[in-house]
């Protein structure tokens, strides 16, 4: 029963989706880029569709509502995002793979709850623990305890990128960052654990030991609750789609893709 | 077989069951399982069932998807104007939602697409044969089924196949139920059952008397209002006219908010009568019988607009018909009136002419016993999907129908000692029913409660489940 939903259906939202799309369609499944909190479409729009759609796959992206260029929307919640991903998601003309990166790991493991996924990928995943939390401290407290008393969570450069992206990168990228919603921000901590995925989807933990956000046991401890290790990029920062081995990690999702939905 | 508008045409007889077998030969399909009907239902069986991991062979006696809403099939109810009377949270597939632009209650065209969309979405056309009807379905050995199929209309040779499980979902909604009346014969005027009905245009200029107070029949009586020189609508009893919209949000919502907060039954009628009484007020005022019931104790009527053409005298309010004269209809009060076109909007009669009635434990009447409206006893691999009249949309009911049944089939390769604990469930528990209390009449045969009949399917997987 899902009653309060269906009494309280999301509000409708204008939301940004990018896409780059192979030359020949080879019936492959599309990959939906989810962006964490803070980032928009842009942030795989950089590198990544492109490169996807090189290798055969249809490539989509989207910005939550109230990130890069959809709808401004301050006081979305964690159930906003996850509608936002379905519906683009059941928008697509076929099943399709999410790929979460960030926080935006956490808003596909709910989607999964809602939609059946041909597979899912978490980047990088940040799915609110208190050691991700501990860490964000530690490492940035200036801009993690405001986040605690309504202001936007910040990450700086350093914690996003490695240190070999040329430095007027890291500043540009970090100059496009937004902020989730403050109510979404707060269910980072305090959410439900997400309902059991519906059609058991395959689904691969990626990220990085020397990511500054999350921490190597948190990226072990995600990879466990689905059966596995996480793949890991040594060397690579947060952002992995943004760092410049960005080909590294997208390159393995799409093997990995392909050993699990071989080309018809 | 195309509707029925011949009035008072006896049912075709159902036993078209061949005699024993003959030396056919019979191809058998493994542990694939058969779905009949790739409308809302029999689609969503096939992609669950595929998501359960098993093979699936749909036949379908169309050439496209979507059933009773695709408007080109023979068989489909919908006319030109038809809306969804339960809002899209209510309607869509629970793992497949609607997009969130569209109207509150889609059109059908819209509701077309998005089965096409799903159909596309899950590739499921590769498991569909088009053009391909049912004409029998037999229970052999080990729980198997011989499915016999040939091309739509009759041509072409007969084919069999064994399947491990048979999900039905022919619909219920395309054998017109025709009432008899005396002197019908006689009557000169034009008379249609409410599925031959498809657009205003069959209403415009002429005296029509709508017969039901059916969704579909305060439908046709609105539309008739505008288009016909004038309507008489015939009710048998007085109803509830719900609203489309309370307190500005699609109504369904709101009585969920209710339902979602365990609100009583009795405080939600209170709340019910006491927002009708501020709305639309004592109904008898307009002419219309005061109902016999309380609300939520028949199918509820979604209609904004019946009570205000009543108002605006473009529909008159009229009792039962009594009988036909060759230019006249006279009713139960005594009343003559003299419509040119009467339409029975009377519903429908559920038909499984590929099945012996036996196999569904119908009685005498045609009613099938089922467990869940959707689990046959004595039968566990055979299960009706899409056989409820609900007080929301159907599609969600289908899905956790189907999605339980999937994982029934499963757990009888994993643990057939615990599948065999829960067909004895499905037999003690045939005959149930999942709303309050209805009036006994075929038209609420398949009546539930939305919010009770989720419950027992959730109960029923808990139980499927159980270490």
């Amino acid at each position: 029963m899902r009653g309060r939903e269906w009494a309280r259906p999301v509000r409708p939202a204008r939301r940004e989706v990018l896409s780059a799309l192979p030359e020949v369609e080879q019936g492959r499944p599309p990959l939906l880029f989810v962006p964490g909190f803070g980032h928009g479409a842009w942030a795989f729009a950089e590198h990544w569709l492109g490169h996807v759609a090189g290798r055969g796959f249809p490539a989509y992206a989207l910005s939550l509502r109230g990130h890069g260029g959809s709808e401004p929307a301050p006081e979305a919640t964690l159930r906003a995002y996850t509608h936002d991903v379905t519906q683009v998601a059941a928008g697509l003309p076929r099943q399709a793979v999410l790929v979460g990166h960030g926080a935006g790991a956490l808003v596909v493991r709910h989607a999964l709850a809602r939609y059946p996924a041909r597979a899912a990928v978490l980047v990088a995943p940040v799915l609110g623990d208190w050691a991700t939390l501990g860490t964000a401290l530690r490492r940035n407290p200036g801009g993690t305890l405001p986040a605690f008393v309504g202001a936007g969570l910040r990450l700086s450069r350093r914690q996003l990128f490695s240190r070999e992206l040329p430095d007027a990168d890291a500043r540009r990228y970090a100059a496009r960052l937004g902020r989730a919603g403050r109510r979404a921000q707060w269910q980072l901590l305090t959410h439900r654990d997400p309902e059991p995925a519906v059609g058991d989807p395959p689904v691969l933990v990626l990220g990085s030991p020397d990511d500054r956000v999350v921490p190597p046991a948190a990226l072990t401890r995600a990879a466990r609750l689905h059966g596995g290790a996480p793949l890991l990029f040594p060397g690579m920062g947060h952002d992995l789609m943004l760092d410049v081995r960005w080909r590294e990690p997208i390159d393995a999702i799409l093997d990995w893709l392909e050993k699990e939905h071989p080309p018809a | 077989m195309s509707p029925s508008t011949d009035p008072g045409r006896p049912e075709p007889d159902a036993t078209t069951l061949a005699p024993p077998r003959d030396a056919r030969p019979v191809s058998d399909r493994g542990e694939t399982v058969c779905v009949i009907g790739a409308g809302a239902s029999g689609l969503t069986a096939v992609k669950n069932l595929r998501e359960h991991g098993f093979g699936v062979d749909c036949y379908e006696r169309e050439t496209g998807v979507g059933g009773a809403w695709n408007w080109r099939h023979d068989r489909s109810p919908v006319y030109a104007s038809t809306h969804l009377i339960s809002s899209r949270p209510f309607t869509q597939f629970p793992d497949f939602p609607m997009p969130d632009d569209w109207p509150d209650y889609p059109h059908h065209s819209q509701v077309l697409t998005y089965f096409e969309r799903y159909a596309d979405h899950f590739d499921l056309r590769q498991h569909i044969w088009f053009g391909t009807e049912v004409i029998r379905v037999e229970p052999v050995d080990g729980d198997r089924w011989d499915v016999t199929t040939r091309s739509t209309g009759g041509y072409g040779p007969e084919r069999t196949s064994r399947y491990a499980a048979v999900v039905v979902a022919n619909g219920h909604n395309w054998s017109p139920k025709l009432p008899r009346y005396e002197g019908l014969e006689e009557f000169r005027g034009e008379i249609m059952h409410a599925s031959s009905y498809k657009d205003p245009a069959q209403l415009r200029g002429k005296r029509v008397l709508v017969v039901g107070a059916g969704n579909t029949g305060c439908d046709i009586a609105v539309e008739a209002a505008q288009q016909a020189s004038h309507c008489w609508h015939s009710t048998r009893r007085g109803y509830w006219y719900a609203p489309k919209y309370v307190l500005g949000r699609p109504a369904d919502q709101v009585n969920d908010t209710l339902l979602a907060l365990r609100v009583p039954l009795r405080v939600r009628q209170w709340l019910y009568h006491w927002t009708l009484r501020l709305t639309v007020g004592d109904l008898t005022r307009f002419g219309l019988p005061k109902p016999d019931h309380r609300v939520y104790e028949t199918h509820p009527i979604a209609n904004s607009q019946l009570v205000y053409h009543v108002g605006h005298g473009q529909i008159t309010p009229v009792p039962d018909v009594a009988r036909f004269h060759a230019k006249a209809v006279e009713l139960t009060d005594g009343r003559e009136i003299d419509p040119e076109l009467v339409v029975f909007a009377t519903g429908y009669l559920p038909r499984f002419e590929f099945l012996d009635p036996r196999v569904l434990g119908a009685d005498g009447s045609g009613r099938p016993r089922l467990w869940l409206n959707a689990l046959v006893p004595g039968h566990p691999t055979l299960a009706v999907a899409g056989l409820v009249q609900p007080d929301s949309g159907v599609f969600t009911l289908s899905h956790w129908q189907t999605v339980l049944f999937a994982r029934l089939l499963a757990l009888r390769v994993r643990r057939p000692e615990r599948a065999a604990a829960f067909a004895q469930r499905v037999t003690a528990g045939a005959g149930e029913r999942y709303s309050g209390k209805v009036k006994d009449s075929s038209r609420h045969w398949f009546e539930v409660g939305h919010a009770d009949y989720l419950r027992a399917i959730q109960r029923a997987m808990h139980e499927l489940e159980e270490k």
